[in-house]
C-alpha cells in the first residue's frame, strides 16, 4: 500500500517564516555587520547580497552537556597496531583519536556564524527607517501619468472592444427570457394536437385552431433574434492616475586641484547609496553626472570619477549646467529629479552668494531634494554658510558634513531618517 | 542470497531516470518482496521533493510541519549555506514516524536510487517504526501529525496573543531543557488533536488551581506543612514536566508551550536510542529486497551496480586514523549485525554455537524480526555483537581518564576483549550515560520557593561550563531562585552555579 505524491511545485520556502525569525532575532547585528560592510565593500558591487557575520557565541544554544574530564570509554574500529594496555599520548587538541570530543557536542565551532543574505534583505537593513524627505503635497499632484486600466463592461463602445463571451451570455439569457412561454405554450398545443389525432373522429374545427396556433408559435419564436445590439458588451477602460516612476538624479563634483581621490571616492560611496535608495522607490532612475572647477561639464561616470582636473573653483558653473539641463531633458512634471553635491567646500569667494541665490530660486523649486555633502577634515567655508542660510526655507535642502570613510552611512542615514510624524 | 522462492519476470526498465509510472512499479515489486519476508509496514505516502524543499525538511527536524522559531531559520541557514558550498551532500531521503508512514524523495535521484530509498526507507525504516518496542511505547505514528499542526496553530495564537518575542524567549527557555523532557520510564500518554484541543482549556484552569493549591500562602493546619517540607519527595528526572506542574508564575499559555515542547521531546526520544538498530534495519532490507529482486530477473545489471555502489557508499567505515573517521557509523555497524545475525542462524561456526547457542541454526528471518522489535541500540549491542563483527570492524576500546597522563588500551579485538569491548559499546549508546544526570532534588516551598536541581556525574565527568545559561533559561521558567548542585561519589555537595532573580 503506497501513493506518491508529487511536491515539488509546492513552496519551497517554508522556512521563510523560521529565516525572517532568525533575522529579526539577531538584527542588531546583522545592521551592524551591514553598516561595517558598507564602508569595507568595493563600491561596485554594492548592488550584490552581503554576507553577514555573527559571533558564534550570540547565537549559541545553551544545553547541560558533558564538560572535559573524568573518564570515559570509547571504542574505535580499524585497530592496526594496538595491544591491550598501551599507552598512547594524550592528542592535543580536538584530535581524531579523541572522537566524540567537547568540539562535537557542542554541535557548533567557535568560528562565527557566517550567511549570506539576499540584495532585497541587504537593501532592506541597510535602508530600514529611511524615508523620501516630505513632499510638498503640489509637488506630488503634479507627477501623475495616466494609465489604461480594465474596469468593467459598458453597454455602449466601438466594435474592437466588443466583449463575445459577455455579448453571447446576454443573447443567450435573452432568448430564452424571451421564448421560454411560447416554448411551453408549444408544448401544450402539440400535446393537445397529438391527443385529437388519436381520437377516433378528430374535432376538425380544434385541430385546424391547433395546427395555426402552432404555427403562429414556431413563427413568433423563430423571430426572436440571435444576437440584438442589446446584448452587446464592450470592455471598458479608465484612466488611472499613477504617480510616475521616472527619476534622475544629478550629481554634481568639485574635480579642481583640491579635490583628491580619496574624497572623489567617499563623494562616489554616497552617491552609489543614494542611487540604491532611489531604485528601490522608481522603476528607472537616470544618473546625470556633472563636473566641474571654473567651468562645469556634462560626462559620464568613468570620466566623473577618475579624471583629474585642476584649476579654481566656481560652483555656480555646475548649477547653471544642472538648469540647463531639467529645463531641456527633464520636464519637472514628469520627472523626480533629485541632486547630490560632493564638495571639499572650496569655492570662489565671490561666487557662493550667487550659488545660493540660483539653488534657491530656480533650482528647488524644481527639485525633490538637494543634499550638499562637503567632505573636509577642514572648518566649512563660505559655501556651506550660504548653503545653510536656506536651510529654514527650503525643506527640500539638507546638507551634511563629511570627515571620513566611515561617516558616509551615518550621514546618509541622518539626511534621510524618517520623519516623526 | 535468498533463502525465499523466487518469482523471476520480466526486467524493470532502469532508467536511469525515474518517472511516476516506473516509480510505482519499482514500488509494487519492493512491496511484494517485502510481504515475502514479513516486513509489516505502516502504509506508505511517497513524496516527491526538491532539494530547496529537501532543506526546510531537513531545518525542521525532519518534522513535516513544526512551529515557528527562529532555531530553526538559523537551522535552515547552516544547512543552506553548507550545501551550496558543497560541504555536504543532503540525505537521499528523509523519512517521518507517523501513520501513513511519510517519505520524501528528493527530485534528483537517479531511479536506482529512487528505489533504493523506497525500499530503505518505506519498508526498513517504516516496518522499524511500527515493530519496535520504543517506537511503540512512546510515540502514536497515527496522531503525530495532527499534534504539529495543533502545537503550531497554538504556537501561532500565543504569538497573536502575548507578541512574538515573549513566546520566542519563552521557547528558548524551554528548549535549552528539552533533553530533561522526557519520561524515561512512565509509559506516556497518547496524543491526538482533537483530545489535546478538549481537554486543553480544563487543563489549564485545572493546573492552575493545582498550582495554586501548592503555594497556598494562606496558612493551612500545621500538620501540612510538615507532610511537604521536602517537595518532590522524589528526585524527579522530567524538569519540564515539574515546571509544567508546579512552576509557580507560569500563565496557563506558558505551560501549554512547556508541554508541547516535552510532547515533541518525548517524540524523537526513541530515534535517538534506536540509530543503529534503525539504520542497519533499513539497510540491512533495502540490500536484500533489491538483491532479491536482482535474483529474479527484474532488475538489470546497470540497476544493480549503481545500487550496490550507493550502498557500499553508505556502508563505509573510516578507521580511527583516517581524516573521514567522525565515530563508528551507525549504517555500517547495524547493517554489519543485521547481517552477521542472519549468518549466525545460517552458517553457525563452532564460535557462534558457543556465543549464541539459541540463534545458531534458528530460523533467521523470526531471529531478526525479534531483535528489531524487542531492543534498542544499548540492549542490542550488548546482545548481539558477536566477536566477528568486533573482528571485522576491528574495534578496540581506549580509555580516557583525565587523572591518567596517558591514554590507554583497555581491550582490542581478541578472546579476552570480545566482553569488554561489547559492554563498552553497548554503553556508548546508552544516553543516560552521554546526557548528564540531572534532576530537580528540591523546592523550598515555604521560605523562598528556590530549586535546586542536582548533578549526579557519570565517571567523574564534569558538567560543560555553560550551565549558568542553562540556569539563566531555568530561571525564566521557574521565575525564583535555581540551584545546580553537584553529588560526587561518596555523596559530597557542591553548589556549582545558581541563578538569583
Amino acid at each position: 500500500m503506497a501513493h506518491f505524491i508529487d511536491r515539488r511545485l509546492n513552496g519551497k520556502n517554508k522556512s521563510a517564516v523560521n529565516r525572517q525569525r532568525f533575522i529579526r532575532r539577531y538584527k542588531q547585528q546583522i545592521k551592524q555587520a551591514v553598516s561595517d560592510a558598507i564602508s569595507k565593500r568595493s563600491v561596485t558591487d554594492l548592488n550584490s547580497g552581503e554576507s553577514i557575520s555573527i559571533p558564534a557565541r550570540d547565537i549559541k544554544e545553551p544545553f547541560f552537556h558533558q564538560g572535559k574530564g573524568g573518564k570515559r570509554d570509547r571504542v574505535h574500529p580499524g585497530n592496526d597496531q594496538f595491544s591491550p594496555g598501551d599507552k598512547i599520548a594524550r592528542p592535543q587538541g580536538e584530535a581524531a583519536g579523541n572522537g566524540k570530543g567537547d568540539a562535537s557536542q557542542d554541535g557548533e565551532g567557535n568560528d562565527d556564524f557566517v550567511f549570506a543574505i539576499s540584495k532585497d534583505e541587504y537593501l532592506d537593513l541597510l535602508f530600514e527607517d529611511l524615508a523620501l524627505p516630505d513632499l510638498k503635497q503640489n509637488q506630488l499632484d503634479k507627477l501623475v501619468q495616466y494609465k489604461n486600466v480594465r474596469s468593467g463592461y459598458r453597454a455602449e463602445g466601438i466594435p474592437a472592444n466588443i466583449d463575445i463571451v459577455r455579448s453571447l451570455r446576454g443573447s443567450l439569457a435573452r432568448r430564452i427570457a424571451m421564448t421560454a412561454a411560447k416554448k411551453q405554450q408549444l408544448k401544450d398545443a402539440e400535446q393537445q394536437l397529438a391527443e385529437q389525432e388519436k381520437l377516433a373522429v378528430p374535432d376538425e374545427l380544434q385541430r385546424r385552431a391547433l395546427t395555426k396556433q402552432i404555427a403562429e408559435l414556431k413563427q413568433k419564436i423563430a423571430a426572436v433574434p440571435f444576437i440584438d445590439s442589446f446584448d452587446l458588451r464592450f470592455r471598458n477602460y479608465q484612466k488611472r492616475p499613477e504617480p510616475t516612476s521616472k527619476a534622475v538624479m544629478f550629481c554634481l563634483m568639485d574635480v579642481s586641484g583640491s579635490m583628491d581621490q580619496a574624497t572623489k571616492e567617499m563623494a562616489k560611496r554616497f552617491y552609489i547609496l543614494l542611487y540604491l535608495f532611489l531604485s528601490r522607490t522608481y522603476k528607472n532612475v537616470e544618473v546625470v553626472y556633472i563636473r566641474h572647477h571654473t567651468q562645469a561639464k556634462e560626462v559620464d561616470e568613468q570620466e566623473f570619477f577618475y579624471s583629474q582636473e585642476t584649476g579654481g573653483t566656481i560652483v555656480s558653473s555646475a548649477l547653471k549646467l544642472m538648469l540647463d539641463i531639467v529645463q531641456k531633458r527633464y520636464n519637472p512634471q514628469e520627472w523626480n529629479i533629485y541632486a547630490a553635491q560632493a564638495s571639499d567646500g572650496d569655492n570662489w569667494a565671490e561666487d557662493s552668494a550667487p550659488c545660493a541665490k540660483l539653488l534657491a530660486e530656480q533650482l528647488l523649486p524644481l527639485l525633490r531634494y538637494y543634499a550638499y555633502i562637503e567632505i573636509t577634515p577642514r572648518a566649512h567655508q563660505s559655501l556651506w554658510e550660504q548653503y545653510q542660510q536656506l536651510l529654514a526655507s527650503h525643506q527640500n535642502l539638507a546638507i551634511q558634513h563629511i570627515r571620513e570613510v566611515s561617516d558616509i552611512y551615518p550621514v546618509f542615514r541622518e539626511l534621510f531618517k524618517k520623519q516623526a510624524a | 542470497m535468498s533463502s525465499l522462492a523466487l518469482n523471476t519476470g520480466p526486467c524493470l526498465d532502469d532508467g536511469p531516470d525515474w518517472s511516476f509510472e516506473l516509480l510505482e512499479n519499482y514500488q509494487q515489486q519492493i512491496a511484494r518482496v517485502a510481504a515475502l519476508y514479513k516486513l509489516d509496514t505502516y502504509p506508505n505516502q511517497i513524496e516527491v521533493i526538491t532539494a530547496e524543499q529537501m532543506m526546510d525538511a531537513y531545518s525542521s527536524i525532519g518534522m513535516p510541519l513544526g512551529y515557528n522559531h527562529w532555531s530553526y531559520g538559523k537551522k535552515f541557514i547552516q544547512t543552506e549555506q553548507h550545501y551550496k558550498r558543497g560541504y555536504m551532500g543532503l540525505a537521499y531521503e528523509i523519512v517521518i514516524n507517523a501513520n501513513p508512514c511519510i517519505a520524501y524523495l528528493m527530485e534528483e535521484n537517479t531511479l536506482p536510487m529512487q528505489a533504493l530509498v523506497i525500499a530503505h526507507a518505506c519498508y526498513g525504516h517504516n516496518s522499524f517504526f511500527k515493530n519496535n518496542y520504543l517506537f511503540r511505547t512512546w510515540t502514536d505514528a497515527s496522531s503525530i501529525i495532527d499534534y504539529l499542526v495543533f502545537a503550531k496553530n497554538y504556537v501561532s495564537r500565543c504569538e497573536e496573543k502575548y507578541g512574538i518575542s515573549a513566546v520566542e524567549d519563552f521557547l528558548d527557555s524551554c528548549h535549552a531543557l528539552m533533553n530533561y523532557g522526557v519520561d524515561r520510564y512512565k509509559r506516556p500518554q497518547k496524543i491526538s488533536m482533537e483530545e489535546e484541543q478538549k481537554r486543553q482549556e480544563e487543563r489549564e484552569a485545572f493546573l492552575q488551581s493545582q498550582v495554586n493549591a501548592l503555594w497556598r500562602t494562606v496558612p493551612g493546619k500545621a500538620q501540612n506543612a510538615t507532610t511537604v517540607s521536602h517537595f518532590p519527595e522524589e528526585p524527579q528526572e522530567n524538569i519540564l514536566y515539574f515546571i509544567e506542574k508546579h512552576a509557580p508564575l507560569l500563565h496557563p499559555w506558558q505551560r501549554e508551550l512547556v508541554r508541547i515542547v516535552r510532547k515533541i521531546a518525548q517524540y524523537f526520544y526513541p530515534q535517538k536510542q534506536t540509530q543503529v538498530m534503525n539504520e542497519g534495519w533499513a539497510t540491512f532490507w533495502h540490500y536484500t529486497l533489491l538483491q532479491h529482486l536482482y535474483a529474479e530477473g527484474r532488475v538489470s545489471d546497470r540497476f544493480m551496480l549503481e545500487i550496490l555502489h550507493s550502498h557500499t557508499n553508505v556502508v563505509l567505515q573510516p578507521e580511527y586514523n583516517s581524516k573521514f573517521y567522525s565515530g563508528l557509523n551507525p549504517y555500517a555497524l547495524g547493517f554489519a549485525m543485521f547481517t552477521d545475525l542472519k549468518r549466525i542462524c545460517e552458517q553457525p561456526t563452532a564460535e557462534d554455537k558457543s556465543w549464541f547457542p539459541e540463534l545458531a541454526g534458528s530460523n533467521w528471518l523470526e531471529t531478526l524480526h525479534f531483535a528489531m522489535q524487542n531492543f534498542k541500540d544499548e540492549s542490542f549491542i550488548s546482545q548481539y555483537l558477536s566477536p566477528k563483527v568486533i573482528r571485522d570492524f576491528r574495534l578496540f576500546a581506549i580509555t580516557d581518564d583525565s587523572k591518567v597522563a596517558n591514554l590507554e588500551v583497555a581491550a582490542i579485538h581478541n578472546a579476552e576483549g570480545y566482553q569488554q569491548i561489547r559492554q563498552l559499546l553497548s554503553a556508548q549508546y546508552n544516553l543516560s550515560q552521554l546526557e548528564p544526570n540531572i534532576q530537580v532534588q528540591q523546592v523550598n516551598i515555604n521560605t523562598d520557593r528556590a530549586l535546586t536541581l542536582r548533578y549526579i556525574p557519570h565517571n567523574g565527568i564534569p558538567l560543560a561550563d555553560n550551565m549558568q545559561e542553562v540556569l539563566r533559561h531555568l530561571h525564566r521558567l521557574w521565575g525564583f531562585e535555581v540551584r545546580l548542585e553537584q553529588q560526587d561519589n561518596l555523596g559530597n555537595i557542591t553548589l556549582l552555579a545558581s541563578c538569583q532573580s
